[in-house]
């Protein structure tokens, strides 16, 4: 993939680009023809259309591609418009979209853009198919989100579409389950108890974890296979066992901490889901920390206790920044293992511990609203703008210090 | 290396060096310890030491020798293979245990417990021991017209007290605490006398019964209450015996006058006969049925539970089949093991390539298309599969696009979830990031060199691939496997949710038992099977790959 | 290894969030807290209307915190119970998950007249709740029933809309998907009920082997069309998508999607299987917390506060004197009487759930109902 093609042919019209692009638009005829249940009308139309459509876009090879692309899809909701009013409109832009694109990827030769010039056309083709599997893939992670996304805006209280959100007609909107959720205790405690459960466990799995880790890389250690499996049981015990399991562990506990130390009953809550949530967040770091330590180079910290570093030093300024990316992913597991887990809370914690899965489980058991749905769309945007921010700081720090990107 | 037999070779501050060596050792393998100490302390008290209290419900039965101490050890006896029920003797000690028993509410826990066994117990528990009181009465109204003084509770103390009865005593009240759970420690303010123990067995052991309850759990004053039903039963059973009968002639401490008085007039007290009481009560008592129930699930430890848990029972014949339309947890075992392996499968053959294409794509591209990936993960759980409910349901959006595409009959709309069709695409979704996280990891690691090299060797694209990047990247699937199939195993809200009937998983039955049946003993005994099965795997894996190439991303 | 650190931001400015907001951990309000189990949703808001918000109002410095666990309220009670760690003060369980309380002796045993309040006109707590006093634990709030919904629009054409709980069965007639609930209770009383069987021998005939096959063998002619539901949730969403045609679902479950959704749904009263919910106090609670949930109770058990709770969903008050009290729907301002399952029009033909039966006969007939389902 890092072998690109300096200078890229443009192919063939009328050898490849206007069969290829016909073929294209005979599958979106034949599709839309279905809706009509005239397929075959609609396959000859989509061949027509689609070699009409390369033709006329060799013309205009002048004009930049994206402008090809979106007048394109401009031209096809129009038609849309005429036959299928605002849905029309959406359909036939999506549509024209794919067809401008698929027109000039193919009729410009950037379709050979990623392989090497000496590919066969077979070579290509795998090539490009196995991007459309990938482009699959992902399309099929983010697909869920969409409609969630899509009814956290129902005016209505059902998980359901109802005809004025697909005619796109305001009122079938609204954006009261977003007032629900930001407006209400009922969701902002457990935002408030989840955001402060998930760090602070995430905290006590990693170091202790960590060190751990540590220890366990080391050479000779007896018993390491035994030790091994009792780290990583958190994740494999099921986790309704779990709960039962350490529910009864931890009352006794949590009243032996109210009636010796005289802690108050809320703190003590926090305290028993936060210690249940460290340990299931354990097995998390104690993998991935390990196995960052597998490739570390142990000669390093050899060197640095010859140069006379203590092995407080050593540890802080040789080895933590080499397994750091390996601490940090163990302790992204733990955080999310904590911040969507729900059986464990359910038995350990009491209602002042309510976490945000806990409410969402009770909403979706006794009362489905899509105020949930508004809840994750929430949490899923900021997931997006800060993972963003992060991506376009790295780059600019990158080019500041005069790196290349890549 | 031959002069060393002469003289051991020496380290920098005059030891012998094998010493030196192995001190050093021992420091390493110490220091090692130290830095795993804290957090092995700390998983084995706040999760092993739960989990495997947990589990050990599966085996423990304590509960049925708790709650009829006497009545187990009486039962040991009778053989069940004549066809009668138990004789007398075992009525009588159950009488005295279950009136105990209901005091402290314990009976119809026995009772809902040895219902998982054979159906329709509960409800024998719970009607006798309604009529407990009952039985007890016919004896006690008697006993109060023979002499009134009889009525008084302070008269009972008087006449049961003495000294040197603390062995009675403190054995009756172990029998509470184990009863009940509780230490039952304290000062009861009464001692039996040994003399009247010795004349009034029955009366005196279930009076020293009562004023423990009285005081530790009533905190009542003993002297002041009037004792339970079953005292006056206990005196009736007493004054069955001759020996009783010659003792009271003979004696003449307190109340001595008014068990003299009960001698007399013994044949004012309607007659003594605990089996038919216990019959008229609920006829289930006179059955073998359930007697020989109690016999089988009598020991403390029972292997009960986990032969339930494989679709066998504990019957007085021995191990048998359930019957056949009872079976359903061997076949859920092998539905969430194939599903499980289903789902690992996809996983693979979906995450394979992205991983590759992460790996391979320059970091900026790859970043970007990574938070694709890991969007999903932080997205909860529950929401995720809630979207894939509206999204798979017959009325759902991939249902109404391929209906309005032409392609599927609105009357034959797909059927993709509430089966397990559902539990597989869903659950796919939400565990492949587990897979791709691992794969690109290790990927990472591969020289993409290597591909190059074998090329220009003259290796096809299929060969480079498949005898050279292949076997490197098999570690990363192995991790992802490994982790994909451990956590699928265990999941039990998404199948709930989409799978319907034909796509649940053990864990589904397991939380039913938890929270829904309360048969806890059942619900640690298929928690045990799959944790073994799990870990089974996670040895083999273990042996096979090796846990050290597990990676999750980094 | 960048990728780690973006991914790690989230994390980050949660633990800011968290610093923050930790501070707000540390205070203690426990000395008039209430903790209060219940359902959540709708029937959590007419507690909270009718009886938690004007209690707290006439009594400062209390405060009730709800914990939405009644689901699982016999299971955690057990637990706690073992535990020795009872954070619950009053609990909302339905009749029978209080029997099992009670007779576990994980539920106070109480004297309702001593500390129910009487009628208006004098009458006893004990006597004006009546029959509905199932156990000596259980402290009546609502009868509720199962019963079963359908789509109007869906009905096929010329047909009357379903009347009878055997249309449930008629596929004939009635096609289309049915939503019954992921247990054998209620739904195999109704199998049998509309297999022949007269109603006054369902039960003797559910004791028995042949009974319960009798009863899976009618089940087994829908099956294909069933959904299982286990959330009283799914059957309303389920209706609303149109996804079923029919389905169980509690009546005031069925209310909120008809008449506060106005979703194309009508609902039948036959054969609907009355329940009883209603609140238990968790045994050995100390002085001080029983004194404060007996004070609540007695406030939020009395006539009038029952009589309110109906204005906000349609479940019956348990005492007979708030019967008359009854009135409009607080925000619709529609009558609620004719909304009741104990509304004579609605209880012409009904079943009260057997509570005896189904404590002795649930495990066994559960294991092959599950078994069935599997197959």
């Amino acid at each position: 993939m890092s072998v690109l093609n300096p200078s890229i042919k443009r192919p063939n019209l009328f050898k490849f680009t206007v069969p290829m692009v016909a073929a294209f638009g005979a599958i979106f005829g034949f599709i839309t023809g279905n809706i009509y249940h005239q397929p075959l009308i609609g396959l000859f139309a989509g061949v027509i259309v689609g070699a009409l459509l390369a033709m006329g876009l060799d013309r205009l090879a002048a004009l930049p591609r994206w402008q090809k692309i979106w007048g394109t899809s401009a031209a096809f909701a129009v038609v849309g418009a005429i036959f299928g009013g605002v849905g029309g409109i959406v359909g036939g832009a999506v549509v024209g979209l794919s067809m401008g694109w698929f027109t000039t990827w193919i009729g410009s030769g950037r379709y050979r853009a990623g392989v090497p010039s000496y590919y066969t056309p077979g070579q290509v083709l795998w090539h490009n198919s196995f991007l459309f599997i990938c482009a699959f893939v992902f399309f099929f992670l983010i697909a869920p989100l969409l409609p969630v996304a899509w009814l956290s805006f129902n005016a209505e209280d059902f998980f359901t579409f109802t005809p004025e959100m697909l005619s796109f007609k305001a009122e079938g909107y609204s954006l009261k389950h977003y007032y629900d959720f930001l407006g209400s205790d009922e969701w902002m405690v457990p935002l408030k108890n989840s955001l402060i459960i998930a760090p602070i466990a995430t905290l006590i799995s990693v170091s202790l974890g960590t060190l751990a880790a540590i220890g366990l890389s080391q050479s000779h250690v007896p018993g390491r296979q035994a030790i091994m499996a009792v780290l990583i049981s958190p994740m494999i015990v099921p986790l309704i066992i779990s709960a039962t399991g350490m529910f009864f562990f931890y009352a006794p506990l949590g009243n032996w901490l109210q009636a010796n130390l005289g802690l108050n009953q809320a703190f003590v809550g926090y305290v028993k889901v936060i210690l249940a949530h460290a340990v299931l967040g354990i097995p998390f770091v104690i993998i991935t920390v390990t196995a960052t330590l597998v490739g570390f180079d142990r000669s390093l910290t050899r060197a640095a206790a010859n140069m006379g570093a203590d092995p407080v030093t050593t540890f802080f300024r040789i080895q933590m920044p080499l397994i750091l990316p390996g601490v940090i992913s163990g302790g992204l597991f733990a955080f999310i293992t904590s911040f969507d887990e729900v059986v464990v809370v359910l038995f350990v914690g009491s209602a002042r511990q309510q976490t945000l899965p806990w409410q969402m489980f009770t909403g979706l058991r006794e009362q489905i609203s899509p105020t949930i749905l508004a809840a994750a769309t929430i949490l899923v945007t900021v997931s997006i703008l800060l993972l963003t921010t992060v991506e376009l700081l790295r780059r600019r720090s990158e080019r500041l210090r005069g790196m290349s990107p890549g | 290396m031959s002069d060393t037999t002469q003289e051991p070779m020496l380290a920098a501050d005059g030891r012998p060096l094998k010493q030196s060596l192995a001190r050093a050792l021992r420091r390493q393998k110490l220091r090692a310890l130290m830095l795993i100490a804290p957090l092995l302390i700390f998983v084995m008290v706040t999760f092993i030491i739960p989990i495997l209290s947990m589990l050990f419900r599966s085996v423990e039965n304590e509960i049925v020798s708790n709650t009829l101490p006497h009545t187990v050890v009486a039962l040991q006896e009778w053989d069940s293979s004549t066809g009668e029920a138990p004789d007398e003797n075992v009525f009588r000690h159950l009488y005295f245990d279950l009136f105990k028993a209901s005091e402290a509410k314990e009976h119809t826990k026995l009772g809902t417990r040895l219902n998982y066994e054979r159906t329709g117990l509960s409800s024998v528990f719970r009607t006798t021991g309604r009529r407990l009181d009952d039985m007890g009465s016919d004896f006690q109204d008697p006993l109060e017209d023979i002499n009134e003084n009889f009525k008084e509770g302070a008269f009972w103390y008087e006449m049961l007290s003495g000294e040197g009865g603390e062995e009675l005593l403190e054995s009756r009240r172990a029998l509470w605490a184990r009863l009940t759970g509780e230490s039952m420690a304290g000062d009861i303010g009464f001692t039996p006398s040994p003399q009247m123990a010795d004349m009034l067995p029955w009366a005196t052991r279930a009076y020293t019964d009562f004023a423990i309850w009285t005081v530790i759990d009533d905190q009542d004053v003993v002297a002041e209450e009037d004792p339970w039903e079953a005292v006056y039963a206990g005196l009736a059973q007493d004054l069955q015996s001759e020996q009783t009968q010659t003792e009271i002639a003979a004696y003449d401490g307190p109340g001595a006058q008014a068990l003299k008085d009960a001698v007399a007039n013994l044949d004012q007290l309607p007659e003594v006969n605990f089996k038919a009481a216990f019959i008229d009560a609920k006829e289930d008592w006179g059955t073998t049925d359930l007697w020989s129930t109690m016999q089988v699930f009598s020991s403390n430890y029972t292997t009960g539970y986990f032969l339930n848990a494989v679709d066998l029972e504990l019957t007085p014949e021995g191990v048998q089949a359930k019957p056949e339309n009872q079976q359903i947890y061997m076949q859920l075992f092998m539905r969430t093991l194939w599903m499980a392996l289903v789902i690992t499968g996809a996983c693979i053959l979906l995450g394979y390539p992205v991983a590759w294409l992460l790996a391979n794509l320059p970091m900026r591209t790859a970043n970007t298309l990574m938070i694709l990936v890991l969007l999903p993960f932080w997205t909860s759980l529950l929401v995720r599969t809630s979207a894939w409910k509206v999204l798979l349901q017959q009325q759902g959006v991939i249902n109404d696009i391929l209906v309005w595409l032409g392609f599927v009959g609105d009357a034959n709309r797909l059927i993709l979830m509430n089966n397990a069709t559902g539990t597989i695409i869903a659950m796919t979704h939400i565990l492949l990031p587990f897979m791709i996280l691992p794969l690109y990891s290790v990927m990472k690691t591969i020289p993409p060199s290597y591909l190059r090299a074998a090329k220009s060797l003259g290796a096809t694209n299929w060969t480079a691939f498949w005898r050279v990047y292949f076997p490197q990247s098999v570690p990363g699937i192995g991790a992802g496997s490994i982790l994909v199939f451990i956590l699928a195993i265990g999941y039990y809200i998404t199948p709930e949710i989409v799978g319907g009937t034909s796509g649940i998983f053990i864990s589904n039955r397991i939380a039913y038992h938890i929270s829904s049946s309360l048969n806890w003993g059942l619900a640690a005994a298929l928690g045990t099977i799959l944790l073994v099965v799990v870990l089974v795997l996670y040895w083999a894996y273990d042996k096979i790959v090796g846990i050290d190439n597990v990676k999750l991303g980094g | 290894m960048k990728l780690v650190t973006k991914l790690m931001t989230p994390l980050a400015a949660a633990t800011a969030i968290a610093a923050l907001s930790g501070a707000a951990v540390a205070d203690d309000h426990m000395s008039s807290d209430m903790t209060i189990v219940s359902w959540g949703g709708a029937y959590q808001d007419s507690q909270i209307k009718a009886y938690a918000d004007p209690y707290l109002e006439m009594n400062d410095g209390v405060s009730i915190t709800w914990d939405e666990s009644s689901a699982e309220a016999v299971a955690k009670m057990r637990a706690m119970n073992e535990a020795g760690n009872v954070t619950w003060d009053l609990v909302d369980v339905t009749a029978a998950s209080a029997m099992r309380l009670c007779d576990e002796g994980l539920a106070m045993e109480v004297d309702h007249d001593e500390i129910l309040a009487a009628a208006p006109d004098g009458t006893s707590a004990s006597d004006d709740f009546g029959d509905l006093i199932v156990s000596d634990c259980f402290i009546p709030q609502i009868v509720y029933s199962t019963t079963v919904g359908y789509r109007t629009d869906l009905v096929p054409e010329g047909t009357p809309e379903p009347s009878n709980i055997c249309d449930l069965f008629d596929l004939a007639t009635y096609p289309g998907k049915r939503s019954l609930e992921k247990r054998p209770i209620n739904t195999m009383e109704w199998a049998l009920l509309c297999d022949g069987v007269a109603k006054e021998d369902v039960y003797d005939v559910l004791a028995t082997e042949e009974g319960q096959e009798q009863a899976l063998a009618k089940l087994d002619t829908i099956r294909d069309e069933v959904i299982w539901w286990s959330a009283g949730a799914d059957t309303p969403q389920l209706l609303a998508d149109g996804e079923v045609f029919m389905g169980s679902t509690y009546n005031g479950r069925l209310f909120s999607a008809i008449v506060e959704q106005d979703q194309p749904i009508g609902m039948l009263w036959d054969a609907q299987v009355f329940d009883l919910d209603g609140w238990v106090i968790p045994a050995d609670l100390p002085e001080e917390r029983l004194a404060r949930v007996k004070d609540f109770v007695k406030f939020a058990t009395d006539t009038q506060r029952l009589a309110d709770q109906a204005k906000y969903i349609s479940y019956g008050p348990a005492r007979e004197s708030s019967a008359p009290l009854v009135g409009k729907h607080a925000e619709l301002g529609i009558e609620m009487a004719p909304h009741m399952p104990t509304d004579p029009n609605n209880a012409q033909n009904t079943f009260l759930y057997n509570y005896e039966f189904w404590a002795d006969y649930r495990d066994d007939i559960d294991a092959k109902f599950q078994a069935w389902l599997a197959q």
